[in-house]
């Protein structure tokens, strides 16, 4: 039992909880977001299936950046860099949460099963197995996987793509860069350590800000026409076009007056406007 | 001076009550007032969201000075819009110029008094609009009795800006860890009888 609980300990820190519950809810809004009546069985399943197949895939990306990890100071201590759990480990851990999920969301349905391995597919193949090491423009296809869970989660609720759900997709989809390059101009020393190209050691600094000033827009405006299209009340609509202009405020300062503190202050807001978006397009 | 758990508790709770109120709380009126209440509301929401994000040391930023004065001049404007017809376009005016004004005087940097004299005056009408006005109407009955909670609010919030005034003067009265210290409770309660003031008024 001990060995089961130590074991678990471990395992933890490996699926990011943060950011897998994060992306959870977006999976969650997604689905709330069609204000259809819920079908609680489905809704049900949404979660673990989604839960599973996201954290597969982070466990995967540990397995593959393990030697990536233990180069960077911020990521060394992971159980995966620092050696307490095997590479063969984490890569068995990983399949079996993705196989599971994957399995599990196809289960449920077809498309939003589809949907769920297309995030898997993009986020563990595309972004770190093939592109992470080659270009900076890696996050991009990191951001669409990221934003396949708020799709899926509407997909399943209404059984097809529409507009709406690829709108969502997309606010989600500009906001992750918020988050990579954030943390790209934080720790710029050691993403270089590890030869990972980023859009500072690429572009310089000030590209890397403007980017992230015009993603936080781009995602605010995308969230405010899909809160629109999805028909939220005047009253939630006000809310977010206050929270969007906190966004704007920030990402125009970190423009103007660039400085580290700025920076991560639009991190941390960015995430804090998501979480609130989200929470809002629910009925 | 680290910003305590306890004080983002109450920024948070400062945040979500502001959040409430731009929500439900302004609605079924006029455009005018939704509009300047939202803003009201607004740079309280957004305010107390960077204050947790940025410690309560921000407020000693040059720009806070500009910024606390959105929120008396937004609400005053749509107390004057919804209760006192005859003065609504020129109230409009001296909000718009009195916030221009602000910006101008803090923006050029000016040795003699003008500043302060911009920033004491437009503070003050404001002030007095939101502290006196609804507890006057609620005394003459032309409003309900809870609307007089809108006009704590506004002493609440001359307390605030007395505060702020005091951490930025160089020569404070009270010490910075004090005003610091009451600050976030302040915002709070002066955030709860705003929305009390609106809900029962």
């Amino acid at each position: 039992m001990q060995t089961i609980a130590a074991k678990l300990k471990l395992y933890l820190p490996l699926i990011k909880s943060l950011q897998t519950s994060l992306l959870l809810l977006t999976g969650v809004a997604g689905y709330l977001s069609a204000h259809t009546a819920v079908n609680w069985i489905r809704f049900w399943q949404m979660f673990p299936s989604l839960f599973l197949a996201i954290a597969g895939s982070t466990v995967l990306n540990m397995w593959w950046d393990q030697d990536i990890d233990a180069k960077m100071k911020r990521t060394h201590k992971r159980p995966t860099s620092s050696g307490q759990v095997t590479r063969e480990e984490t890569f068995n851990l990983g399949m079996a949460l993705s196989v599971v999920g994957v399995g599990w969301a196809l289960m449920v349905n077809g498309l939003y099963g589809v949907i769920v391995f297309a995030g898997l597919f993009f986020d563990v193949v595309v972004y770190s197995i093939w592109l992470k090491r080659r270009t900076c423009w890696s996050i991009v296809w990191g951001g669409i996987s990221g934003a396949m869970p708020i799709l899926a989660g509407r997909v399943l609720a209404i059984g097809r793509i529409d507009a709406i759900g690829i709108l969502l997709a997309c606010a989600v989809l500009f906001w992750i860069p918020t988050h990579t390059l954030t943390f790209s101009l934080k720790f710029a020393e050691d993403y270089s350590n590890a030869g990972v190209p980023t859009f500072p050691s690429t572009y310089g600094e000030a590209v890397a800000r403007f980017a992230i000033a015009f993603s936080s827009v781009i995602a605010a405006l995308t969230m405010g026409l899909a809160a629109v299209w999805i028909g939220v009340t005047a009253g939630t609509l006000r809310l977010i076009i206050v929270l969007s202009a906190g966004l704007f405020f920030l990402a125009a300062t970190t423009v103007f007056r660039p400085s580290e503190r700025v920076n991560f202050s639009l991190f941390k807001y960015a995430s804090m406007y998501m979480t609130f978006a989200m929470l809002l397009i629910i009925p | 001076m680290k910003t305590s758990s306890l004080d983002r508790v109450l920024l948070l709770a400062t945040g979500l009550l502001a959040a409430y109120q731009i929500a439900i709380g302004i609605d079924k009126m006029d455009n005018v007032p939704i509009i300047a209440y939202t803003i009201a509301f607004g740079v309280l929401l957004v305010a107390g969201l960077l204050l947790i994000i940025l410690g309560l040391e921000v407020l000693e930023a040059p720009a806070v000075v500009i910024v606390s004065t959105i929120i008396p001049l937004a609400l005053s404007l749509g107390l004057i819009w919804q209760r006192v017809a005859s003065l609504r376009i020129p109230y409009l005016i001296f909000a718009a110029a009195g916030f221009l004004a602000v910006i101008l005087t803090r923006s050029i940097p000016m040795k003699n008094k003008v500043p302060v004299v911009t920033i004491a005056v437009t503070h003050g009408i404001a002030g007095i609009t939101i502290f006196l006005l609804p507890i006057i109407l609620s005394l003459r009955g032309d409003a309900p009795a809870g609307f007089a909670w809108v006009g704590i609010g506004g002493a609440l919030i001359g307390i605030g800006g007395l505060l702020l005034a005091f951490l930025k003067s160089g020569k404070p009265i009270l010490s910075q860890k004090f005003i610091l210290t009451v600050l976030p409770g302040l915002l709070l309660a002066m955030t709860i009888c705003f929305v009390i003031g609106f809900k029962y008024g």
